[in-house]
């Protein structure tokens, strides 16, 4: 074995049927992005499905959306796009191999994926009070919200606009915590990840030539962010305009 | 190393972007746009965010001519998935066959 090749193969992250760590890097950046594909099109599914009944039934989409709660709803969506910003710091500061700035952006991106978490739970107790979980997943709490009459402002209570009907707002709910249960799913396996990456940082494993794990856990988070982006004004945002119709 | 390093300053200049964004589709959304121009307008912001963090965050302007084919192809399916579908939702009723 010669100096150079003595020098390509130095790194002790480096693979074996990798030639150097920068083939090794493209090849698990490149792999990511052919998960994020199929990933993509699990979710497309489902926004597939959304846009389908809400073209069916655009009065009982707009009724139920209105009842999430735009506050918390844009709140998240803050500390989403916060928690991106601190991954991509994360990577950033292990690319030029400063590892102090690196666990604290990744314990701050941490964080704030808990918070949503725990947002999202508040959410989910809230539509659980006002007994919208659709069908019967909640034993003793059948889908049953009570509806609003004319000049009633009960915010607990079902506003229905225009012809919609509760079955059709049932429709809604099923496809609300179908497509945010799946993000959430992701977001607590994006934790999970993250908890690895904390720990082997804690460790120093990772520096400017090894930094794979951080940049591809970054695509993931990125990714889920984006799902996020688009539940957004999809599932809280479509029939405000109406409210005062 | 022939790796790119994103600048900060690009990192901090998104992140902004992205906050404004979210204020502005919250915003849009109570005004009363006609037709279907309150969605358009919502969905337009989505894709001008998700683009940013597609190119910046995720490095793909850095990234190689393989990860872009391979970002476009997620986007091709996508289409091939709403277009084949929606050509048969949208145009149930076009014929007044009875069934």
């Amino acid at each position: 074995m010669d100096a150079t090749t003595q020098e390509v193969h130095g790194h002790r992250a480096l693979q074996h049927h990798f030639e150097n760590m920068e083939q090794q890097r493209e090849a698990g950046t490149l792999g990511m992005w052919v998960f994020l594909v199929t990933e993509l099109m699990f979710f497309g599914g489902m926004f597939l499905a959304y846009t389908l009944y809400r073209a069916k039934f655009p009065a009982a989409f707009a009724s139920a959306s209105n009842h999430l709660d735009i506050t918390l709803g844009a709140l998240n969506t803050a500390v989403l796009i916060f928690s991106s910003f601190t991954m991509a710091m994360a990577v950033y500061f292990t690319q030029v191999g400063k590892q102090r700035p690196q666990v604290i952006c990744l314990v701050l991106t941490l964080l704030l994926g808990l918070t949503f978490l725990g947002v999202k739970a508040k959410e989910y107790h809230d539509k659980y009070e006002d007994s919208l979980i659709p069908g019967r997943l909640i034993p003793g709490r059948p889908f049953g919200p009570e509806v609003a009459h004319e000049g009633d402002h009960d915010p607990h209570k079902l506003h229905l606009l225009g012809n919609a009907t509760v079955r059709q707002v049932e429709m809604f709910y099923w496809i609300y915590f179908a497509m945010t249960g799946m993000h959430a799913l992701h977001m607590i396996i994006g934790a999970g990840l993250l908890t690895f990456l904390l720990i082997f940082s804690l460790k120093g494993r990772f520096d400017p030539e090894y930094h794979s794990p951080v940049e591809v856990i970054g695509l993931y988070w990125h990714f889920v962010d984006i799902i996020w982006i688009f539940l957004f004004p999809l599932l809280y945002l479509l029939g405000r305009h109406m409210e005062h119709v | 190393m022939s790796e790119h390093i994103v600048p900060v300053r690009i990192y901090v200049t998104i992140f902004l972007v992205l906050l404004v964004g979210t204020a502005l589709t919250v915003a849009a959304a109570f005004v009363d746009f006609p037709g279907r121009l309150n969605t358009i307008v919502a969905m337009t912001i989505a894709v001008t965010k998700a683009t940013f963090v597609v190119l910046y965050f995720m490095h793909v302007r850095y990234s190689s001519r393989l990860v872009w084919v391979i970002v476009a192809s997620a986007l091709f399916w996508m289409a091939i998935l709403f277009a084949l579908t929606f050509s048969d939702y949208l145009t149930r009723g076009w014929l007044s066959v009875g069934y």
